[in-house]
């Protein structure tokens, strides 16, 4: 068995008086696709934080390849809910914002992007303003200019919150295939069961605040899911069963006691 | 294609074009028949006629305005910046100089200006100060707005890619306060050229504050009404050159939905 290429070890977390994290342990193979699921205001978006240096850690240690993690140089591309594309750059530079930051000269960075315009189904519009793009569009220039960041982990934050639901579902059938072909290791957030089934290989449920990872549920189903006979109506009834224990009275009772 | 685009442009501006015209009609009009003195009220038609006959003089006298407004307004753009920017990257400075910029925005101008003459002279420094005065501190309200605007997603995005507070500056809270800096320019423009008449009025040697203030002595409201008519058209000018610096400069504010202004 590999090792695995990110681990949280007993994480725990408070804001204040608001205890967020309480123990989160979890770990991330390399090449893997997990996703973290849970309520919202659960704290899925803090361990994000943490990962990228945004917040710190009350106790508990996060890894990386097996040293503790650097509080400079840190190993994610990260992608925020929104798309956060800039309104005052164009495409092109949109996606070279990481490499700039890096200290890439902006040409030799326009000429690392350019050729996964295509791919992106982007070309033709590096020189449009974000403001000339759909919802969809949108989403897959953030996502470009995360991965061109070139760095071991991916962490998406719920990307397709925002879109509408038609949308939403060609964008989990083109970043399936995305990932089929690149093989990226991905920590997905997402409050949707169904997304989480659909994409990952492993979820990490989570509770809600104070969060654990409650669970961890291997989703051993064929890939491409989307175009696979049967592979559906089996994610179905995985969903179906988280759906189950998300909506337990034991969870729905520690909802009631949020302040 | 760019006649129609013309056309276009001459229909969105015809009902402005209308009322101002019936506006100047019923003055006209009301001039002609009440009888009223043309030394207490002359008729646009005069003061477009005298205008003209005197617009050598006028001309004369709108240079130094214009030159004052010009050099002030720039003064007061680039203290505008560079104290935004060191608010904005110092709470402290934010606390201590915040109130100073506020009460120079209380002083009555009325008062003010005879007393920046009488230091100054009747030169063009006391002038550059004056419109520096007005006009800086919606320019510094505008800038520190739009840093504070700033997307908080996108300055976490620049964290993550280990961007410094400097780099993140640069890269998201300069221009997103673009659009707050465009409005701001448009609105301290219309009182730059007010302030720097308003300084000639006080004491100068040429310049349309001091040609109305001769010519309300001679008892010559026409031509009073004709520098008026010449520093709005001063003030027309400069804030429809702001339209074009903001569309050469950051032709995106256009196009970007929830962010006109």
């Amino acid at each position: 068995m590999t090792s695995p290429l990110l681990s949280l070890d007993r994480i725990s977390l408070s804001y204040g008086d608001i205890d967020v994290l309480h123990d989160v342990s979890l770990d991330v193979m390399p090449g893997e696709f997990v996703s973290i699921l849970g309520p919202s205001g659960a704290g899925k978006s803090t361990i994000f934080k943490l990962l990228t240096g945004a917040a710190t850690a009350r106790s508990g240690e996060i890894r990386f390849a097996g040293k503790q993690l650097a509080p400079t140089d840190r190993p994610f591309a990260f992608m925020p809910q929104r798309d956060a594309l800039m309104p005052w750059r164009r495409i092109i530079d949109n996606t070279t914002l990481g490499l700039e930051v890096q200290g890439l000269p902006r040409k030799q960075a326009r000429k690392r992007v350019e050729p996964l315009f295509q791919e992106f189904g982007l070309s033709g519009f590096e020189q449009h303003y974000p403001s000339a793009l759909s919802g969809g569009m949108r989403q897959r220039a953030a996502l470009l200019r995360t991965v061109v960041q070139d760095k071991p982990v991916l962490l998406l934050d719920e990307p397709f919150g925002a879109l509408d639901a038609l949308t939403r579902n060609q964008m989990q059938i083109w970043l399936e295939a995305m990932w089929l072909k690149h093989r990226w290791t991905i920590v997905l957030i997402t409050h949707d069961v169904r997304e989480a089934v659909m994409l990952s290989d492993r979820i990490h449920l989570l509770t809600p605040r104070p969060a654990r990872v409650e669970q961890t549920i291997e989703v051993p189903l064929p890939r491409a899911r989307f175009s696979h006979p049967g592979a559906r109506a089996e994610a179905a009834i995985i969903e179906t069963s988280i759906l189950d224990f998300l909506l337990s009275p034991k969870i729905q009772q520690q909802e009631g006691q949020l302040p | 294609m760019r006649s129609r685009m013309f056309r276009d442009h001459a229909l969105q501006a015809l009902p402005a074009l209308v009322a101002a015209g019936s506006l100047l009609l019923a003055w006209e009009i009301y001039c002609r028949f009440s009888g009223i003195s043309e030394t207490t009220l002359p008729a646009p038609s005069q003061v477009i006629q005298q205008a003209w006959l005197n617009r050598e003089a006028l001309w004369l006298n709108t240079v130094p305005t214009l030159r004052a407004t010009l050099l002030g307004f720039s003064l007061s753009l680039v203290l505008a910046f560079l104290l935004s920017v060191l608010i904005d990257f110092s709470a402290l400075m934010r606390r201590a100089l915040f109130p100073i910029f506020i009460a120079s925005q209380t002083l009555p101008l009325v008062a003010i200006a005879p007393l920046v003459v009488l230091w100054f002279g009747f030169g063009l420094l006391p002038k550059i100060l004056l419109v520096a005065l007005v006009t800086f501190f919606p320019m510094l309200v505008a800038l520190a707005e739009g840093y504070a605007s700033t997307e908080k997603e996108v300055e976490d995005l620049l964290a993550s890619m280990g961007a410094s507070r400097w780099r993140r500056f640069r890269l998201a809270r300069l221009p997103s306060a673009l659009p707050y800096f465009f409005a701001g320019l448009r609105i301290s423009i219309t009182y730059a050229v007010v302030a720097a008449i308003f300084a000639e009025y006080a004491g100068a040697a040429r310049g349309l504050g001091i040609y109305m203030l001769n010519a309300k002595n001679n008892f010559r409201p026409d031509l009073v009404l004709a520098a008026v008519l010449v520093s709005s058209l001063l003030t027309l000018l400069l804030f429809s050159a702001t339209w074009a610096v903001q569309r050469l400069a950051a032709p995106w504010i256009d196009g970007s939905s929830g962010r006109r202004i």
